[in-house]
This record gives structure tokens, sequence and C-alpha cells, in this order.
């Protein structure tokens, strides 16, 4: 099964890197770039085809590694 | 003093730290790989050093703070050891939850490395009693992510417990805006967990113990663990 974890930050949590793209953004002329918060995507593949356990599964690891649950939060999604 | 130095993947400043720890406490540390499941038998100061654990993917530390040795290194923390987290180090013990808060992006983006002034806010620590309360102290940094950031109550409940042991300053010892470097919260280079015995700090005392370094102003961190050990012992 294909399975996506999304991490991004909180929002409060300040977020300079977001900050700088925003500003190269704006200074490149894109249209309607109101703010930006940048985030990280896990592409993750995992054997088996249950997919209440494939989720489980997955808000552990992000629970446990792929996030930083004091500053981010993550979604769990099983694609396929 | 027997002290224990991590070794992670990635870490640069390992052999730094030792150099300073065996020329202060005058023994040699033992070096402990990142997969062992303990620690050497008489540990008194287990060292996270700096550097660049897993070439900061993921998160700065993130993955080091979940290393077998870091279970031995919380039971070690749980039962009143000394632990002492610079730089990387920092960012490993608050990924290992044995500090709270996280470092985040310095506010200006720059990986800065330069020498900055600190000020020691207490000196009836085992983390600062080679210092005066108020001290200021000229140490050098390294770091693109040491932004000191936590939630409100618990940047209130550091500084209501005088958990906040060194802060960013002028070399007039002014906390302010133009002096936070890294743009932490409170101007915190460092703190201690609520039992006092881990301290992280992003600067490296270590850096600045011998004359030839150009400053000493970091051996009274180390002197004041050997003399705390020593009154212990």
């Amino acid at each position: 099964m294909k399975a996506r974890v999304t991490v991004t930050l909180k929002s409060g949590i300040l977020d300079p890197q977001g900050k700088a793209i925003e500003g190269a953004l704006k200074s490149l002329g894109v249209y309607g770039v109101a703010s930006v918060r940048q985030g990280k995507v896990f592409d993750i593949e995992i054997s088996g085809s249950d997919k209440a356990k494939a989720e489980a599964a997955l808000k552990d690891a992000a629970d446990k590694l792929l996030a930083n649950t004091v500053i981010e939060n993550y979604r769990v999604e099983v694609l396929s | 003093m027997k002290s224990a130095v991590l070794v992670f993947p990635g870490i640069n400043r390992e052999r730094d730290m030792a150099r300073a720890l065996r020329l202060i406490s005058g023994h040699e540390p033992a070096m402990v790989w990142h997969a062992e499941t303990s620690l050497p038998k008489g540990t008194d100061l287990v060292v996270v050093p700096g550097g660049f654990s897993y070439g900061d993917y993921l998160r700065c530390g993130a993955i080091a703070a979940r290393a077998p040795i870091m279970d031995a290194v919380r039971d070690f923390a749980g039962e009143g050891g000394l632990v002492l987290g610079v730089c990387n180090g920092f960012q490993i013990l608050c990924e290992a939850g044995l500090l709270p808060g996280v470092l985040m992006r310095n506010a200006r983006l720059k990986f800065i490395c330069h020498d900055v002034h600190l000020r020691v806010e207490r000196s009836d620590t085992p983390f600062t009693r080679g210092y005066n309360a108020g001290q200021i102290i000229r140490v050098p940094i390294a770091h693109g992510e040491g932004n000191y950031e936590a939630d409100e109550e618990t940047l209130k409940r550091l500084e209501g417990e005088g958990r906040v042991l060194y802060r960013y300053c002028s070399a007039e010892g002014v906390v302010d805006e133009r002096s936070n470097i890294n743009g932490a919260a409170q101007s915190i280079a460092g703190i201690v967990n609520a039992g006092g015995n881990v301290l992280g700090m992003m600067p490296h005392p270590e850096n600045h113990v011998e004359d030839i370094m150009g400053c000493t102003d970091g051996r009274g961190l180390f002197a004041g663990l050997v003399a705390h050990l020593e009154r212990a012992a």
C-alpha cells in the first residue's frame, strides 16, 4: 500500500523558512501569494493490506519520529 | 570525574569535548558509540557533544535521540546523573524529551559561527558553580538551528524555577534583541531540566579552555562540574 504522512508546523509557530520562501515568491511576482508555511511529505510503502493497521502504524511512526509534536502537526493518508 | 562522551554518526565535536574533559578533569573520558545499550560503570557525567548527527536529516538531533544508547542516558538522568548536551547535543536532548522545547532555525536563517557573550544567570548549580552569578563569559557558537522556543507555559516555568542558566548578551552583559544572536525565546542559550541535572546549551564551552584558543572562559563550566563531583564524593 502507498501511504503519505504530511508534517506541518503548528499555527503560531514561527516559520522563518516559510517566510523566506514567501518573500522569494513575492519577488518573483507570483500572483496572489499572501503567506507561505512549509512542511514535509513522507511517501511510505507499507507491506500488507490491512488499511486500519497501516494507519495505526503510520501514526506510531509520526509520533515516534517523523513529527516533533511540540511544534508540528501531522496527517496520515493511506492512498491505495 | 569519569565522563562518557556519546558518539553518533556525523558528530564532529566529540574530540574537542574529550580534549577539554581530559585537560580539566585529568581523566580520559570514555567514548561511547550510539549503538551501545549501557554506559561505562561509574560514569559521573554523560556528554552529548556537538556536530551534525545523521547530517541533521529529518530534524536536528531527531534520529540520534532515538539511538539505543539514549535509553541508558534516560535511566542515568532519571537517577540524577549529570548530563551535558552542547549544540547538536542540546538538540538531541530536546528531541529525546530530556529537556523541554525545541531548537528552531535561527531567526535570520543564517548559520552563525563566531564568539558570543553569555550571562551566567546563577552560580548555585553543578553546571555554573565555576562562575559567579551575573558573570559574562565569551564562548563560540556554530549552528543554524539554535533558536530556542517553547510554549508560553514552559517558558514561564523555566524562568520561574530559575532553569535558564545561560543567556545571550552583549560584551557588557546587556540582554536585548540585538545581542540575541539567533532569536531564541528570552535570549535563552542554556537550560536545565526540572531536576537540575541535565543541561542543554547551544554555545561550545569546550572550545574556550586553553590559552592557544584565545580565551579560557569555557573552563569554568567543566571545573565547576569537577568541583561539584568532588564535593559529592
